[in-house]
């Protein structure tokens, strides 16, 4: 069999092409290696030189080599669940009234509006919390206003347009043809909601919601500005929310600039850039495995009750 | 004979659109009924009428009486979730819930809450029995309803509306969707359920409405031409209209 020259040159550009996609596939996980072998060359030496139990310690001051990351992690611990426990249900609930209650301007108006707040800079929000919010935190009778609380609300409100905006798109993506039949049996429109609509569109909420922590758990500015950057481990006597924390993110930016490149102090900053990886890739692949696999199982395991 | 419904003088627009003009029809109890006419005249607009489910549109507005044993159903006191639970309906798409196959006939006995438990459990088994169903589906109650044929979707939400026990039952094209075998089983189905149900049924199909109604309704641009025993419509029908369409020189 032979090939004509436009055979030939038909197959050249498609091998390119396949080639091109190639490429930009494999690049993009060969970037993601490449930093996450950065940040273990880097860090690797912390959890080399300093012992764990010493890591694992209750006070962090690096100036007499205490290397505690124990109230980093509580810290953003503290901040990200306070947001979320706030955004979580505030988001889903404004994104069912968006999605299904919600008169066709009111969403055309809001949807756009919301979606506007989720492109304001942090560090401008971060202004916002400590000239408004913390004076109102402080009113509530917190010692200071610069507390977990106090960024908390400010990363809720941060990650509501992401988690408002995504659940409505899954919402919207639900066919009428559901609510139809619920409504149809003498199901009212909220028992039509609740069990036929937000369950066909679990998948996009959790995407909604995972995406909403990531984005809390990963911010630095604003959650530096508010929360008072004390590295203290809050105490349930004087409230756990209305103390100043400081978050493993924030202690990175403040400290990066101060320390010697290759001391121990470098590495153990590094060290928390490894853990906050391990963090949210962990939440990523149980929202992943959440979404893919659980359709069946718990759709199983809610028949059997 | 007794009407189960009885349609007076009714109109319906969606906003300055007639889409029903001057319809007067009896819904015999326990027969089944056929609506059929072209595209676009008005018959599944009325069938949606019969529970309100075209209350979901903004615009639509219905006057005159749609008589449910004799009550208006459009009257203000009446309970349209309640309307509903006595008036089911089956789509032209099968649309079953994507859940398993048990969650999606026991959806109604649960909103309603007309049943828990292990007589929920009967409830499910029943209505699939009911639908024609139980034999392929008892082995996997707890799949998805995806997985089936839709064939066998549609007959699941022939057995999701019977789970409330309705008293009429509304289909919407019910087998447009379904092949020639599938679609006899829904046709024998339907038969079986004329016994305990008055069944109104949209199709395009005329040997549909030939075969498996007892009266039949032909609609056109709005208005009811001719209703008549399906058997006289067909073979004697009286006006010029009705004999053009169903012997397909028309519409």
């Amino acid at each position: 069999m032979t090939t004509s020259k436009a055979e030939n040159g038909r197959n050249l550009k498609e091998a390119i092409i396949e080639g091109l996609i190639w490429f930009s596939g494999i690049s993009a996980i060969l970037i993601i290696a490449l930093i996450f072998i950065f940040l273990l060359k880097e860090g690797a030496p912390a959890f080399v030189n300093v012992p764990i139990s010493s890591l694992l310690g209750r006070r962090w001051y690096p100036i007499e080599d205490l290397f505690g990351l124990l109230p980093l992690l509580i810290g953003s611990l503290l901040v990200t669940v306070g947001a979320v426990v706030i955004a979580v249900p505030l988001g889903l609930i404004t994104a069912v009234y968006l999605g299904e209650f919600a008169p066709t301007w009111q969403r055309e108006l809001l949807k756009p509006l919301i979606e506007v707040l989720a492109g304001i800079p942090s560090i401008v929000l971060g202004f916002l919390g400590w000239v408004v919010l913390a004076p109102l935190v402080q009113n509530m009778g917190a010692s200071t206003g610069l507390t977990a609380f106090t960024g908390a609300l400010i990363l809720a409100y941060m990650s509501l347009p992401t988690i408002i905006s995504i659940t409505e798109d899954a919402l919207y993506a639900v066919p009428n043809e559901y609510r139809d039949g619920a409504l149809a049996i003498g199901a009212t429109q909220w028992q039509t909601i609740w069990r036929v609509v937000l369950p066909a569109a679990r998948s996009g909420i959790v995407i909604a919601v995972m995406l909403g922590i990531g984005r809390a758990i990963g911010e630095t500015m604003a959650v530096m500005m508010v929360t008072g950057n004390a590295a203290n481990i809050p105490s349930w006597r004087t409230g756990l929310f209305f103390q100043p924390v400081r978050t493993m993110t924030a202690t990175i930016a403040a400290e990066m600039g101060e320390v010697a490149q290759g001391s121990v102090h470098y590495s153990v900053l590094f060290g928390i850039g490894i853990v906050l990886f391990l963090i949210t890739f962990a939440i990523n692949s149980l929202a992943t495995r959440f979404v893919s696999g659980g359709d069946g199982r718990a759709t199983r395991r809610r028949a059997q009750l | 004979m007794e009407n189960k419904i009885e349609v007076r003088q009714f109109n319906f627009y969606y906003g300055d659109f007639q889409a029903l003009i001057d319809l007067n029809v009896p819904i015999r109890a326990n027969q089944i009924t056929a609506l059929i006419g072209p595209s676009g005249c008005g018959k599944s607009t009325f069938l949606r009428s019969l529970n309100r489910m075209n209350d979901t549109i903004s615009i639509a507005r219905a006057e005159g009486e749609v008589l449910l044993d004799g009550k208006n159903i459009y009257d203000a006191d009446v309970d349209v979730v309640d309307l509903r639970h006595r008036v089911g309906m089956v789509f032209q798409r099968p649309n079953p819930f994507p859940q398993s196959i048990y969650n999606n006939v026991a959806f109604g006995p649960r909103v309603l809450g007309t049943a828990k438990g292990s007589s929920l459990d009967d409830v499910v088994v029943e209505s699939l029995k009911g639908a024609a169903l139980w034999e392929e589906v008892q082995d996997k109650l707890y799949e998805p309803a995806q997985a089936l044929n839709p064939g066998q979707q549609q007959r699941l939400c022939i057995a999701r509306a019977i789970a409330v026990q309705p008293e009429v039952i509304l289909m919407d094209e019910p087998c447009s969707a379904l092949d020639p075998v599938a679609t006899l089983r829904v046709e024998d189905l339907m038969r079986q359920l004329s016994k305990n149900y008055t069944i109104v049924i949209v199709t395009h199909n005329m040997q549909q409405a030939a075969r498996a109604s007892d009266w039949t309704g032909f609609f056109w641009l709005g208005r009811l031409v001719e209703f008549g025993k399906t058997g006289d419509l067909f073979t004697n029908p009286q006006e010029e209209l009705t004999e053009s369409y169903i012997t397909g020189r028309q519409g």
